[in-house]
């Protein structure tokens, strides 16, 4: 086997290692410390927050902005006609503020 | 196994926006790939098996610039360390399934379907094995065919910025972080991994952003705690 199919195949074992890791270490705890709980409920809110936070700082103008109104819109409007605007909105403001 | 056609179907069609999104990037892959020395097949058995962008991208750059390959994997493995979050939270919602589904399902687990599942569990629906299946694949296939058309004809989409796709997954994320306004510690949470991934994207750098920052806000969360009478997530 060539040394690229083995990083491959290393690399797909590692990925789905970290797919699983979280659920096979939980599922061997009968309950769960309400801290943990607590923990593990912030994660949606927490890991989407991380990834989106840098677009919101460093990537420009209209990027920030077009974050902000979806923020606003996404308090009125349910996820795909946000995701719509959302994408007028980056195509807007990136074409007249660039 | 169970199977149901009307929630394969359900998660097929909720997929649909998300996978146009991805898509570019899979060509961008593919395109890469095969400029940094893999062949067609190689570039396809890579989406296949990790079936994960951000790292698969990260794996070829390094591969291309002859790094050991001990050290290419771990890179991949720190690239897709927050999958772990991913499967300690939903691994809750799938209580219900057979081990085998479960755990198909977690080969599965990648941002955008991360947050379709949260966006239909807010919504009190099931996350059922047939609408895992549906979404999963949805995201699967026109990967591996995005990745093969660009390893086979080179860069089509010259610039994606010109049309906005690669933006879409961050206004995605950010309408999904405000639907779940409503749970507990939400302002703070949201307020302590912003501004830790910010920092940490600054001073740390890419991929290691996105877990300081996610865990910033958990360990803020486990300190808070929750209040006594909160509903339980898990069915």
């Amino acid at each position: 086997m060539s040394t690229i199919i083995w990083i491959i195949f290393a690399g797909a074992f590692a990925t789905y290692l970290t797919r699983i890791g979280g659920h096979v270490v939980l599922s061997r705890f009968d309950k769960i410390h309400p801290r943990v709980d607590a923990g593990l409920r912030a994660v949606p809110a927490a890991v989407l927050t991380a990834i989106v936070a840098p677009y919101a700082a460093f990537f420009g103008l209209a990027e920030t902005l077009t974050l902000a109104v979806v923020a606003v819109l996404a308090l009125f409007l349910p996820a795909l006609p946000v995701f719509a605007l959302g994408w007028a909105c980056i195509l807007g403001l990136r074409y007249f503020i660039g | 196994m169970t199977f149901t056609k009307s929630e394969f179907k359900s998660g097929v069609v909720m997929s649909i926006p998300m996978v146009l999104a991805a898509l570019p990037f899979g060509v961008l892959f593919g395109t890469l790939a095969v400029k940094n020395g893999m062949t067609i097949f190689e570039s396809f058995l890579m989406s296949a098996t990790l079936f994960a962008g951000a790292s698969q991208l990260v794996g070829i750059e390094l591969f291309g610039a002859n790094v050991a390959p001990w050290l290419i994997v771990l890179s991949i493995f720190a690239v897709n360390f927050r999958h772990i979050l991913y499967s300690a939270v939903t691994g809750r919602y799938m209580t219900h399934m057979t081990f085998m589904e479960r755990y198909l399902s977690f080969f599965f687990l990648i941002d955008p379907l991360y947050a379709m599942i949260e966006e239909r569990h807010d919504r009190g629906e099931k996350i059922s094995f047939s609408w895992m299946l549906g979404a999963g694949l949805c995201f699967w296939i026109p990967w591996q065919i995005a990745t093969v058309i660009g390893a086979t004809f080179g860069n089509l989409i010259a610039n994606p910025e010109a049309i906005g796709i690669d933006f879409l997954l961050p206004v995605y994320f950010m309408s999904i972080v405000m639907g779940f306004r409503k749970r507990n510690n939400w302002a703070v949470i949201v307020i302590a991994s912003g501004a830790a991934s910010m920092f940490a994207y600054h001073y740390v750098g890419s991929p290691w952003y996105v877990t300081i920052g996610a865990l910033a806000g958990i360990v803020v969360a486990a300190i808070i705690g929750l209040p006594k009478d909160a509903k339980l997530v898990a069915e």
